[in-house]
């Protein structure tokens, strides 16, 4: 953290944790008697309520989406580029919310909290959520906020698929969806992409079937393995040509297996500090959670039948080089969205990054997230 | 108000669901939504209009006409199809035209005639490419690729089977002129055309 806070930033922000009481019926069947979600807000929520803007995060975000917890953080939240004053989420107009996911690992309930049935970790006992089980208990956070309507739901990524499912769940309860760099469902090489994640989780011997709690350890060389081939999903070829090129650490190949090559160094020290700090359980469940999204299954794939439900304008944004989530999946969203007779923008942004582009600030980007968001603002009165 | 609007306006029911190609700052779509209540969307490429279109709360799609075509909206989706100062810059206006009438009931197309007498006297008299307020570019910087006169416009009409239900001829700012109406290739600079299929 620089010695003082950017003008344009939230400031210094402090986490608030609601306790959940009455049970919460998941799609699995299960239930969690009880459960937390930790929350950040920033902005002022109007008199009226209706300017409240919830922000919903991807597979390894949180509830940290913008400004600093004190002023010795190196960084601030997730996306601080895009919320704050000023910003497309601008603070000074609107009230942002947002949480830890169900199932996450910083804060809210999930498989490293205790399980009140038998006082350990739930571990590998904590249900797998879905989607739409998150958006249930986002509208039960909304309703203990006191917030009837959201201006808009806006995420990227995963938190793009939770901004899609609140339009088809809740129509009544959001004006706008705004779907960023996301997909309507995966594809088969996505969910291969999990596949091999969860299974340098799963195949790592620390990881004793979920339950590495009870023996003091964590798997952390499965989850380095997974977040490194993450990793490499949210990157393009060019941004990691730029990025590394061939460069070398040292001068001259070594004839050894080592990391040489910088990309290798870089992957590396990504995976080792993902893996001190994430939950390998909570890895499990979010991609789970990826791989089954699919609003459109029960209506037989027709998404645009599935989309009948919903009432909320869309906008919905893909960047050009972003392989994890092509242009195409955003493509099928709107075409969808058209042949619903929904009302929908939609741009593809020219941006190098892949995936991670999302969270990258480029001039045309930031300016429709801007021109869009003001005019939310506008419409909602903030 | 602009005559342009005006006119297209009077052809517009109330709540039609219209899709404009090329749709620029998304003027013409934020009238027809204010005026006539119409629904629907607009296809653009320039960054700056679809910004401003979102801005404006125009539903707005980036799509490019001759590189992605129309094959994501399904037939018979709309009530009219409008196309306005786009066609002259489309690769294939004659395709373009085909899939309007497949995908709306109604087209309205708009495109300034390159047979105007401004243009016919500027390339007789000084040999150079003309130039117009409708047509304000060099010939090597244009996006202008597909220019015609009214004449040829009408001439791929018959030869597709295209029925022309109106056509309104008016100046390059968009007014009503008696004399371009006269003698609409010559002194007409822009037409709006009103076209639906043969048989309807």
């Amino acid at each position: 953290m620089p010695d003082s806070l950017p003008v344009d930033s939230v400031g210094v922000v402090t986490p608030q944790t609601y306790h959940f009481e009455t049970p919460i019926e998941l799609a699995c069947g299960q239930a969690l008697e009880r459960y937390d979600l930790v929350v950040e807000t920033y902005g002022e929520l109007n008199t009226d309520r209706s300017n409240a803007v919830l922000i919903c995060h991807a597979l390894s975000g949180h509830h940290h989406a913008a400004g600093y917890h004190s002023m010795d953080d190196r960084k601030p939240g997730w996306w601080d580029t895009c919320i704050g004053p000023g910003k497309p989420v601008d603070t000074n107009r609107f009230f942002v919310v947002c949480l830890n996911n169900l199932g996450g690992c910083h804060g809210s309930t999930g498989p490293s909290s205790t399980n009140p049935a038998t006082g350990t970790p739930y571990g590998p006992d904590f249900p797998v959520v879905t989607v739409s089980d998150w958006v249930k208990s986002q509208a039960l956070l909304a309703d203990r906020l006191g917030i009837e309507c959201w201006a808009a739901v806006v995420g990227g990524s995963l938190g793009g698929m939770q901004a899609l499912q609140w339009s088809l769940d809740y129509p009544e309860r959001l004006r706008h969806s705004v779907a960023i760099a996301s997909s309507p469902r995966l594809t088969a090489q996505n969910i291969a992409f999990n596949e091999v994640a969860r299974q340098a989780i799963t195949s790592d011997r620390e990881f004793h079937d979920g339950r590495y709690y009870d023996f003091d350890t964590l798997p952390r060389r499965g989850l380095m393995l997974a977040r490194m081939v993450g990793h490499i999903t949210y990157l393009s070829d060019a941004s990691m040509g730029e990025k590394f090129g061939r460069e070398l650490r040292d001068q001259a190949y070594k004839f050894g297996y080592d990391a040489e090559f910088q990309v290798e160094s870089y992957l590396r020290y990504q995976g080792e500090r993902f893996s001190e700090v994430f939950d390998a359980n909570t890895y499990l469940l979010m991609t789970r959670a990826l791989d089954y999204f699919d609003p459109a299954y029960e209506f037989g794939g027709d998404l645009s039948k599935a989309l009948a439900k919903a009432s909320c304008e869309f906008l919905v944004l893909s960047f050009s080089t972003d392989w994890r989530f092509t242009p195409a999946r955003s493509e099928e969203m709107v075409n969808a969205m058209i042949a619903a007779r929904r009302k929908v923008s939609y741009a593809e942004i020219d941006a190098p990054w892949g995936h991670d582009a999302f969270l990258i600030p480029t001039p045309r980007y930031t300016d429709i997230f801007t021109a869009y968001m003001d005019r939310v603002a506008r419409e909602v009165g903030a | 108000m602009r005559a342009d609007l005006e006119i297209i306006q009077q052809w517009v029911k109330p709540g039609h669901h219209v899709l404009d190609l090329g749709c620029g700052d998304g003027t013409l779509l934020d009238f027809l939504k204010r005026e006539r209540n119409a629904s629907g969307f607009g296809l653009e490429i320039n960054p700056d209009h679809i910004t401003t279109c979102m801005n404006r709360g125009v539903s707005v799609i980036e799509q490019n006409l001759d590189t992605q075509g129309l094959d994501n909206f399904e037939d018979n989706s709309f009530d009219i199809v409008l196309m306005t100062q786009a066609l002259q810059a489309v690769r294939r206006p004659d395709k373009v035209l085909d899939e309007m009438l497949r995908l709306g009931a109604e087209g309205i197309v708009t495109f300034p005639n390159f047979a105007h007498w401004r243009l016919r006297w500027g390339l007789a008299l000084s040999g150079r490419m003309p130039e117009s307020d409708s047509l304000p570019y060099k010939w090597y910087n244009t996006p202008n690729i597909r220019l015609c006169t009214f004449k040829d416009f009408e001439a791929l009409c018959r030869q597709k089977g295209i029925r022309i239900k109106s056509r309104r001829v008016v100046d390059g700012q968009h007014q009503n002129n008696w004399l371009a109406r006269l003698w609409p290739n010559l002194l007409g600079e822009i037409a709006i055309y009103r076209i639906t299929r043969e048989n309807t």
